[in-house]
């Protein structure tokens, strides 16, 4: 039966989520937007009250761990699970803050990955590892299939050399998933990730960028020269098979575009709620029932504003729902981070116009949240990816065909 | 009309009321008024197109509205009448309809494909809908489907999610077919919504029994900035009963309409009035406009129409009245989703076989992302109206949903239209594709007022 409200059994997690990201992350987002660089030291005691929840199992497995696809779950109609709590909670941080959020120890990227891929034995020796994911690198960035950094088979361990870009949280991090290739000639077939932790000699942080926002989350560059890593710690198959392809290291993806998504979903209704407050104050109040053209220019775009943030918010639950009830989603969640990724910049920098210099002033947060939103377009998989993913999906067409 | 209000261009033909003419403009606009004068056609320079009767293909042509039926009136009993109960929510996100729902839609899909979509065109001409094609309607249970089952209607429960899941599957075969289908059911619903025992009784045996008559839900009205909440329509108060007067607009069939369910304001507030077309007053005028032309649009002229003051449908204290507002956007965005899968259903093969420069079109991201974003936009739509209906359906405030969901589908249903077109590109401007009537269907959504509801 058709609903597509919040699950009521997510509801208590949510509220929980929205006091933290109120009361936790809001009092210190201006404070480490302009100390970028400096660790934040108060998600440490968040990180164990994160902890805390997952152990008890109150938390619905929301956070990075969540997009783990349970494969023995018995076939029980409707399911609202681990994927679809992990996006609304995720979605209620980053209305908190999305640089915080991204940098909340233990919830890495490479987290995620680990856990949408790993055996059960590899989880277990992962656990409460905080890793970083590391693909990108200078020469490339949404082109993931021209990885070369080279894994070398050498006895019992991988011997990894190269350089990796753009690593969220590379330097707080205790442990990166990097990509590299086992042979290059053999294409994407032969990308494999690795968790490579950072006491292994050889892995060196050479510097954190400076950026346009999320500055409270540390971006590295990391170098990895002649990294000795156990064979253990490749995670899926380490055969190459040409006809799989990429798509093994791609399905990490389906599970962590709805999470972007629902960043980007969390930081423009932060915009909304506090403009839509800001709004009312200047006289200007949204009425739902009459026609958009007959109220203030303010009031007509805000209405535009929100319907295209319900329409990311909805196909970023539809997908993490999907997810959860085991149905194929990467069209979907490639829709969701599509329109999440436009929606966030089209609202924030909205907000930003309709408060004018006090949207623009560091006084308010909406130009904060104006810039955080811009890399939501862009990171695991940029606008343009997406919509080349949605394309292909489409029109049935191939890599080849639809370049 | 004063000599300088004729000499003056503006406020026809669609010019402004500034423009001025100078001395060649005088000139020219004599000549034109002789090209127009009948004595080129009395010496037989001309073919005549005269048309002597009723046709909704032509504006200004008035007519009574039709003679209709009697209702067999049984009055009395103003309690409020039967309504359907509110669906029970389990609390769980889900975008599986239920299995109900998905046999309806699968018949409805049926009908649209094989019987609605190969009709859309010639509809499209004639500003008709084919007879049988409405038969057809009938029998698959359209005006009885928001009528609850103990007045012999199908729906258990509150039934907006079905009747959104219909009009979307409808309006994929064809938008002003999916309007006319829709417009009697969709007053057979009000009366089951806000209807009185008497009112029930009186009107309702005719939607369920075999001979349905066409009724259409008229709210909408001809004027720059309409606001539907405050009908320039009026209803006041004489005697038992009410006098109304004024024009509604968008009426769906109104020549043929038996039954009107008209806006008007009565003390200040907007509501809901049942009209006979057999009341004295009333005059319909055939209003073809860009697109949904197979629903036959007309406007109603209502002078001095007396009404008896069982007359009134719901309360006078407009809040039957907004709700109606809300539910009849709620049909429009599902037939925008309807139309705007259409859309891609259409697009999608044709640039993957048209050729240029050597390849499909579909190679080129240019065109590959303009297909990527109909469906993402879609999608969007789809999810915004199913979640007004859901909420409509369990019984919950849904102003908020229903008002984002009618943005979203009147800008990205836009959208959609227009690059369904562009996609085409010349073989898009024509007739021999459908992309254009698409085209021109989309633009009505965020402009129609009632005529549809779920």
């Amino acid at each position: 039966m058709l609903n597509l409200e919040t699950p009521k059994k997510h509801r208590m997690l949510i509220d929980q989520a929205h006091q933290v990201a109120m009361n936790m992350l809001r009092p210190i987002s201006r404070k480490y937007d302009l100390a970028e660089h400096e660790y934040p030291k108060e998600l440490d005691m968040l990180a164990a009250m994160i902890d805390g929840l997952e152990e008890s199992g109150a938390s619905e497995g929301a956070g990075a761990t969540g997009v783990r696809r349970d494969e023995t779950a018995a076939e029980t109609g409707n399911k609202n699970g681990s994927n679809l709590s992990s996006v609304l909670s995720v979605a209620e941080m980053c209305w908190g803050d999305v640089g915080l959020m991204l940098t909340f120890p233990r919830q890495g990227l490479g987290n995620s990955a680990i856990a949408s891929v790993a055996t059960d034995a590899q989880l277990e020796r992962f656990k409460g590892t905080w890793a970083s994911m590391a693909i990108t690198e200078p020469a490339f960035g949404s082109d993931s299939a021209q990885v070369s950094t080279t894994a070398v088979l050498d006895g019992d361990d991988y011997v990894i050399n190269g350089e990796k870009i753009f690593v969220t949280s590379g330097e707080r991090s205790d442990s990166i998933v990097v990509w590299a290739t086992l042979d290059k000639s053999l294409g994407r077939a032969a990308i494999k990730s690795f968790v490579v932790t950072k006491d292994m000699p050889g892995v060196k942080v050479e510097r954190c960028e400076h950026k346009l926002g999320i500055r409270a989350s540390d971006t590295a560059v990391i170098t990895f020269t002649d990294v000795r890593v156990p064979k253990e710690n490749l995670l899926g198959s380490p055969e190459i098979d040409v006809k799989q392809g990429f798509a093994g290291a791609m399905a990490t993806f389906d599970n962590t575009r709805p999470l972007v998504a629902a960043m980007a979903v969390g930081c423009a209704r932060a915009s909304l709620d506090l403009t839509r407050d800001l709004l009312e104050q200047a006289g200007v109040t949204i009425d739902y029932d009459r026609p958009a053209q007959l109220q203030s220019a303010a009031a007509a775009k805000f209405l535009q504003l929100e319907a295209d943030w319900e329409a990311a918010q909805l196909l970023t639950m539809q997908a993490a729902w999907m997810a959860d009830n085991r149905k194929p989603n990467s069209l979907e969640a490639s829709m969701a981070k599509a329109k999440a990724g436009r929606v966030a910049s089209d609202v924030t920098l909205s907000c930003v116009e309709l408060a004018g210099s006090v949207g623009y002033s560091e006084a308010e947060l909406l130009e904060k949240w104006a810039r955080d939103s811009k890399i939501l377009d862009i990171f695991e998989g940029t606008q343009q990816i997406q919509q080349l993913i949605v394309a292909r999906r489409i029109l049935g067409l191939t890599s080849a065909e639809l370049k | 009309m004063s000599l300088i209000n004729i000499l003056k261009p503006g406020g026809r033909n669609g010019l402004s009321s500034r423009e001025r003419r100078d001395p060649i403009g005088f000139t020219v606009a004599a000549l034109n008024r002789l090209a127009q004068s009948d004595l080129i056609d009395r010496v037989g320079l001309r073919k005549q197109t005269e048309q002597a009767v009723f046709t909704v293909t032509r504006n200004g042509f008035k007519t009574a509205t039709a003679a209709g039926r009697q209702f067999k009136k049984v009055s009395g009993n103003t309690l409020a009448g039967t309504r359907a109960p509110a669906a029970k929510a389990s609390g769980l996100f889900d975008l599986t309809p239920t299995d109900d729902e998905q046999m309806l839609v699968d018949v409805v899909t049926e009908f649209a494909t094989e019987v609605v979509r190969p009709a859309a065109a010639e509809a499209n001409e004639t500003c008709a809908a084919p007879e049988g094609l409405l038969k057809a309607s009938l029998e698959i249970g359209l005006p009885i489907l928001g009528v609850p089952e103990s007045l012999g209607g199908i729906s258990e429960e509150r039934s907006a999610t079905a009747g959104v899941l219909v009009a979307e599957a409808l309006a994929r075969g064809d938008m002003g077919l999916a309007v006319a289908a829709l417009a009697p059911g969709s007053v057979a619903t009000a009366l089951g919504l806000w209807g009185t025992v008497a009112q029930q009784q009186t009107y309702l045996p005719a939607f369920t029994g075999d001979d349905v008559p066409a009724a259409a839900l008229a709210l909408t009205e001809p004027s720059v900035l309409f606001d539907v909440l405050a009908p320039a329509t009026t209803a006041e108060r004489a005697g038992d009963g009410f006098v109304l007067n004024g024009v509604k607009s968008a009426v769906v069939r109104g020549a043929e309409a038996e039954l009107f369910v008209v806006g008007a304001s009565l003390d200040g507030k907007p509501a809901l009035f049942l009209v006979e077309s057999s009341t004295e007053g009333l005059e319909v005028e055939g209003d073809p406009s860009m697109g949904v032309r197979a629903a036959s649009l007309t406007r109603l002229e209502l002078n001095d129409v007396k009404v008896d003051a069982d007359a009134l449908l719901g309360d006078a204290d407009g809040e039957a009245y907004t709700e109606c507002v809300r539910l009849a956007r709620l049909a429009w965005c599902a037939l925008a989703v309807g139309t705007g899968q259409a859309v891609l259903d259409y697009v999608t093969p044709y640039v993957n076989e048209r050729e240029a420069f050597g390849e499909p079109i579909s190679h080129r991201q240019a065109v590959a992302f303009m297909v990527a974003d109909i469906a993402i936009e879609l999608q969007s739509m789809r999810l915004l109206t199913y979640k007004a209906a859901a909420r409509a359906a369990q019984g919950k405030d849904f102003s908020r949903e229903v008002a984002l969901a009618r943005k979203l589908c009147a800008d990205k249903g836009m959208r959609i239209g227009l690059d369904g077109v562009q996609l085409l590109g010349g073989h898009g401007f024509v007739k021999e594709h459908p992309v254009e009537r698409w085209y021109r269907d989309l633009r009505a959504i965020g402009i129609m007022e009632g005529a549809v509801l779920v």
